[in-house]
């Protein structure tokens, strides 16, 4: 048998295979019970328009808190790692270890109920304020590893030519590193925020009033108060509506960073 | 320049050793340049002369030894570095420019947060610099666009924007294109025929002689020899020397 003749029988196998498989699963599908439980549309069309005015627009605000929150203290976490200061490196270090190697889901559950119910102390914003801190608190741990690995990849030789001016270490790394090192890092850092979308479902443990519910929340009140699925479908079209542009740039800017600069 | 300086030597290299770790890269090395004075090091890659430049502006941290610069001992830690770094312009062989700024802000950064410029006078000062080196048409261009010859241009008016007293030349043509070393050659003969001091580590044998006061040859950490640069090149008197330049002229 010819090489040729071998492969395009190969691959008719594989075509298929692969439409038996779609056939096998449309004839086995109970179509009619899939389209009650999860595409009812006067059930979606109840949802309206509070799923876009209060569960997503939650859903974005916790999310840009939450990202602005661990920017700035992953800022702060990926100098002191770089620090020449040795005990500063070990806090670092210890703070990333910690919070990667942990569930988000029991820190922010540490954070809505046990801390406040040890040391008596109110969060502000309640639950979803103190979920929200312990949101920050985890994503600060991987935005600082992705920040220091993209002050790392600026060249040693911007940092000798900035010295070579006389320019202080200050100065050096605000003017010269960290401009570069952001541009570095803009592509992981916009997947952290694709994941830390859909890491502010996990702030439904913290239990919030309507007005503070994000999609998973509202979704999941949604399917108790109707007895059906649907407010699950919209939720999911909901932050694909955000996520999926969001995962398109990032590959977008990658593809045009490999390019080169 | 018309005023008798207060020190003997611009840089004055005193026994200076500098080792990474076992490997010892200079071994005792007495070196200096006066003032107005050109003077080119030259030597087989891995000899130490890069590393002997970036000793004199604190790049690299002696082992032991001292170097003063206009006097000033560089190891002191009463010496402000920054202060002394900022009269020393340096050239690297691979330009370093910074490339998330245009050319106009590369040339400005360091007087506005060092010398305390303002934005005015320090863009004026770029732009004086920039025509010296033949490209004010550049001003508002990003680095990347720029040719290697070019780019190096830009970072030789980077090093005279902070109007230094002297300048360090880190092998500034080894990365170009052969037909643009020329253009950064100019640059630098019209930069000594205004009087700079410079030190230069190169390879530019002919640029060598017709440019330098003294002809510095190192091999394996230490000087071999030394003097007028027409006479070193056509009459060299060590084994090494005439051995290394028998393969580069």
């Amino acid at each position: 048998m010819k090489r040729t003749t071998k492969t395009r029988l190969t691959r008719g196998v594989m075509y298929a295979i692969f439409v038996a498989a779609v056939a096998a699963l449309v004839l086995a599908a109970d179509w009619p019970a899939i389209q009650k439980a999860f595409f009812n549309v006067e059930i979606a069309r109840e949802l309206f328009p509070d799923v876009v005015v209060i569960a997503a627009k939650n859903t974005i605000i916790y999310t840009a808190i939450a990202f602005a929150g661990g920017m700035v203290l992953g800022l702060v976490l990926a100098l002191m790692k770089l620090s020449p200061v040795a005990p500063y490196r070990w806090v670092a270090t210890a703070y990333i270890e910690f919070f990667r190697g942990l569930p988000a889901l029991l820190v922010i559950f540490t954070f809505a109920f046990a801390v406040p119910i040890a040391f008596q102390w109110r969060p502000p914003g309640g639950s979803a304020g103190a979920g929200l801190l312990a949101l920050i608190i985890v994503s600060a741990a991987y935005i600082a590893e992705t920040i220091r690995a993209g002050i790392q990849a600026v060249p040693k030789g911007q940092v000798e030519a900035a010295h070579s001016l006389g320019m202080p270490a200050g100065w050096t790394m605000v003017s010269v590193v960290l401009p570069q090192a952001f541009r570095i890092v803009i592509p992981p850092l916009t997947n952290e925020l694709v994941v830390l979308i859909k890491d502010t479902s996990l702030l439904f443990i913290a239990g919030m009033a309507l007005s503070q519910q994000e999609l998973t929340t509202f979704a999941r009140d949604g399917v108790s108060s109707v007895g059906n699925s649907t407010p699950l479908t919209i939720a999911a079209l909901m932050y694909l509506a955000v996520t999926l542009p969001l995962t398109r740039l990032v590959a977008y800017m990658e593809r045009r960073g490999a390019r080169g600069r | 320049m018309t005023s008798t300086p207060a020190y003997e030597h611009a840089i004055d290299v005193q026994q200076l050793h500098k080792s990474f770790g076992d490997n010892e890269v200079l071994k005792g090395i007495d070196f200096h340049v006066d003032d107005g004075e050109v003077v080119c090091v030259i030597g087989p890659s891995g000899s130490g002369k890069s590393t002997l430049l970036r000793c004199v502006n604190q790049l690299e941290v002696p082992t032991k030894g001292r170097v003063l610069v206009e006097g000033v001992d560089m190891s002191d830690p009463e010496t402000d570095l920054n202060d002394v770094r900022s009269r020393i312009g340096m050239v690297f062989q691979s330009f370093n420019l910074f490339p998330h700024l245009t050319v106009t802000a590369n040339l400005t950064l360091a007087q506005r947060r060092v010398k305390k410029r303002g934005k005015a006078e320090a863009e004026k000062c770029a732009l004086k610099n920039l025509a010296r080196v033949g490209l004010e048409d550049k001003a508002d261009a990003y680095p990347a666009h720029l040719s290697g010859g070019q780019q190096q241009r830009v970072a030789i008016a980077r090093a005279l924007s902070m109007d230094p007293d002297l300048m360090l030349f880190d092998e500034p043509t080894s990365a170009l294109d052969p037909e643009l070393v020329g253009d950064v050659l100019a640059v630098m003969k019209s930069l000594a025929s205004e009087g700079m001091t410079m030190m230069v580590v190169t390879h530019e044998m002919g640029f060598a002689r017709e440019v330098g006061d003294k002809l510095v040859f190192m091999d394996e950490g230490v000087i071999m020899e030394e003097g007028d640069p027409a006479e070193v090149l056509s009459n060299p008197q060590h084994a090494r020397t005439q051995e290394f330049l028998s393969k580069v002229l």
